[in-house]
């Protein structure tokens, strides 16, 4: 159950795309959500979806990966469209009883569902083919003018990466403590809900109690390795932006302007 | 009480020295304050690697975490080096001087690859990148997980682990590192190569270690042993001169390496070997020489005939 997660998950590989500073991908992706909100028309979306298919092909993530990383969201991508459906006023298709679905609605639906997928495919490439550690390096680098305003982004980003650090070691002791409580007769998979949910409670305070000795731990062994806060540290590996990202910054602009002008000349 | 070396070494030559050093952690109110470490004077030679004993609670990992300024004596001193560890200007100056290897390697472990873990302090101490770079490939290879540079380190075993994490202390070049119960939670083939590169930093590298541990069979190895009780230390020698006094250390809730306790068993039952064989192979010759010896006097008595 647990090893399902994928949130975060990094294929290591070495393409076009994951050679991309960290830097421009979030700022591609950032312009690819914007761009997906501002998009209207049939031209716009192919537009869209064509440079997300070539993103995506040059990455070698391959389909499956992706598609899995939408099926938990399934269900809410069901209920909007569905919203879109029934909802929406216009030309009626169909009339049954009190349910009248719409040419409006209908195409409304394709719209949405086709723009969510598109947004967490786009989202989740990101994560698949950027390595944590250059991830939260390119939101620090990003964010740096903010530290003129006291804004603690070194620590912000420090934080991160030692969440995303721990994140499997937690999950393998939640499995552990899991175990070490089924052993004891603890019962996970029978009951309501409020049954199911007050049975995780056995897990949560040991895994907690876990965490904070870890923490409490990990903070010792970072201050005995000399960490003193962001002042005067440097890194090993310094981000550089190399010819290939300037082009795919440019295609991105591109992308972005095309975007903005078929909305202007569709009706 | 044997003091070791003292007497041929200056006090300049002490990579770590305690004075006096009394600490507790802060009393509730009304109380007393127990005093975890009463009076520790020590200290540690430059290139030696040197075993502290003591059972739970004796005050050794306590005493461990002064020499990296983590907590400050509540009398008394710690000089590192000469610099004094209460002195905060210092504190980043020691912590280079003095690495420190802690017994969980999971909570030590910074970064979620390897090679950045091992680059988290030359970069706290704000080395230029390619100094770090070098220094991160050269403490790699030190420990034999070059290899595993670009690896996750939650997929390691927890030997490995611990590798990384010392490759990590190792990239701060430092003169000591202090382990504090390093294998404690490693399995029998991780602890081997454990203590193997941390007999290897002393002899090939020149560091100064202080190995805090409760496994006899790792003390072996050591050049001396203090053995701590109650916040003091009570014994302090070569390991032979140590293990050869297994009362007094039973005294302490200490026992001794199995080698010993089975020359110890051999004598009570009348061979005549010596209590001073402590590695396995030292102690199989001086079996073999028992016995050998036993039957060749059988022969001559004419014992073996009947």
């Amino acid at each position: 159950m647990l090893k399902d997660i994928t949130l975060g998950q990094y294929f290591p590989d070495d393409t076009v795309v994951h050679r991309l500073d960290p830097r421009t991908k979030l700022v591609l992706t950032l312009v690819f959500i914007a761009a997906l909100f501002v998009a209207r028309g049939i031209v716009s979306y192919a537009l869209m979806l064509a440079a997300l298919v070539c993103c995506i092909a040059a990455s070698r993530v391959g389909a499956r990966a992706l598609l899995k990383s939408i099926r938990p969201i399934i269900a809410v991508i069901a209920v909007t469209a569905a919203l879109n459906v029934f909802f929406t006023r216009g030309t009626p298709i169909v009339r049954l009883w009190a349910i009248t679905i719409t040419r409006e609605g209908l195409i409304g639906a394709a719209y949405m569902v086709t723009r969510l997928v598109m947004l967490i495919s786009g989202t989740f490439l990101l994560t698949y083919t950027t390595s944590p550690i250059s991830l939260t390096d390119g939101i620090e680098s990003l964010l740096a003018p903010l530290k003129r305003i006291k804004l603690p982004v070194h620590e912000f980003a420090m934080m991160m990466s030692i969440a995303l650090r721990f994140i499997p070691t937690l999950i393998e002791e939640t499995d552990k403590i899991m175990s070490a409580q089924k052993a004891r007769g603890a019962d996970f998979e029978t009951g309501s809900l409020i049954r199911r949910a007050r049975a995780l409670l056995p897990i949560l305070i040991p895994l907690f109690i876990s965490a904070f000795r870890r923490a409490d731990e990990l903070a010792t062994a970072m201050e005995s390795r000399c960490y003193h806060g962001g002042e005067g540290r440097t890194r090993m590996k310094k981000l550089a932006m190399s010819p290939g990202d300037y082009i795919s910054l440019v295609c991105g602009a591109a992308l972005a302007l095309a975007v903005v002008l078929t909305n202007m000349a569709a009706p | 009480m044997p003091v070791v070396y003292s007497a041929q070494r200056g006090a300049a030559d002490a990579v770590l020295r305690a004075e006096g050093l009394v600490f507790s952690y802060k009393p509730r109110e009304g109380e007393l304050p127990p005093r975890v470490l009463d009076g520790v004077d020590l200290s540690v030679w430059r290139g030696q690697l040197v075993a502290v004993l003591g059972h739970n609670g004796s005050g050794k990992s306590t005493l461990a975490r002064h020499f990296n300024a983590l907590l400050a004596p509540v009398c008394g001193r710690v000089l590192v080096d000469g610099m004094d560890t209460s002195d905060e200007k210092l504190t980043l100056d020691i912590r280079r001087h003095v690495g420190m290897v802690f017994q969980n390697p999971d909570n030590q472990i910074v970064a979620s690859v390897v090679e950045e873990d091992v680059a988290f302090a030359p970069e706290n101490l704000g080395y230029p990148s390619d100094e770090i770079r070098a220094r991160v490939d050269g403490a790699l290879r030190t420990v034999g997980m070059y290899e595993y540079a670009k690896h996750a380190p939650h997929l390691l075993s927890g030997g490995q682990k611990q590798r990384v994490a010392i490759a990590g202390v190792l990239a701060m070049e430092p003169k000591c590192v202090v382990f504090d119960e390093p294998t404690a939670m490693l399995d029998p083939r991780g602890r081997e190569s454990v203590v193997n590169i941390i007999r290897s930093l002393c002899d090939d590298l020149g560091v100064t270690v202080v190995l805090i541990t409760h496994h006899m069979e790792e003390a072996i190895l050591a050049d001396r042993i203090v053995v701590m009780s109650e916040g003091r230390v009570v014994m302090d020698g070569r390991p032979r001169e140590i293990f050869t006094q297994p009362d007094a250390l039973q005294g302490y809730g200490l026992g001794v390496p199995e080698t010993v306790s089975l020359l110890r068993g051999l004598r009570e039952d009348g061979f005549d070997v010596p209590l001073g064989a402590l590695t396995a192979d030292e102690c199989a010759d001086a079996i073999m020489t028992a016995v050998g010896g036993a039957v060749l006097s059988g022969c001559e008595n004419g014992d073996v005939a009947d």
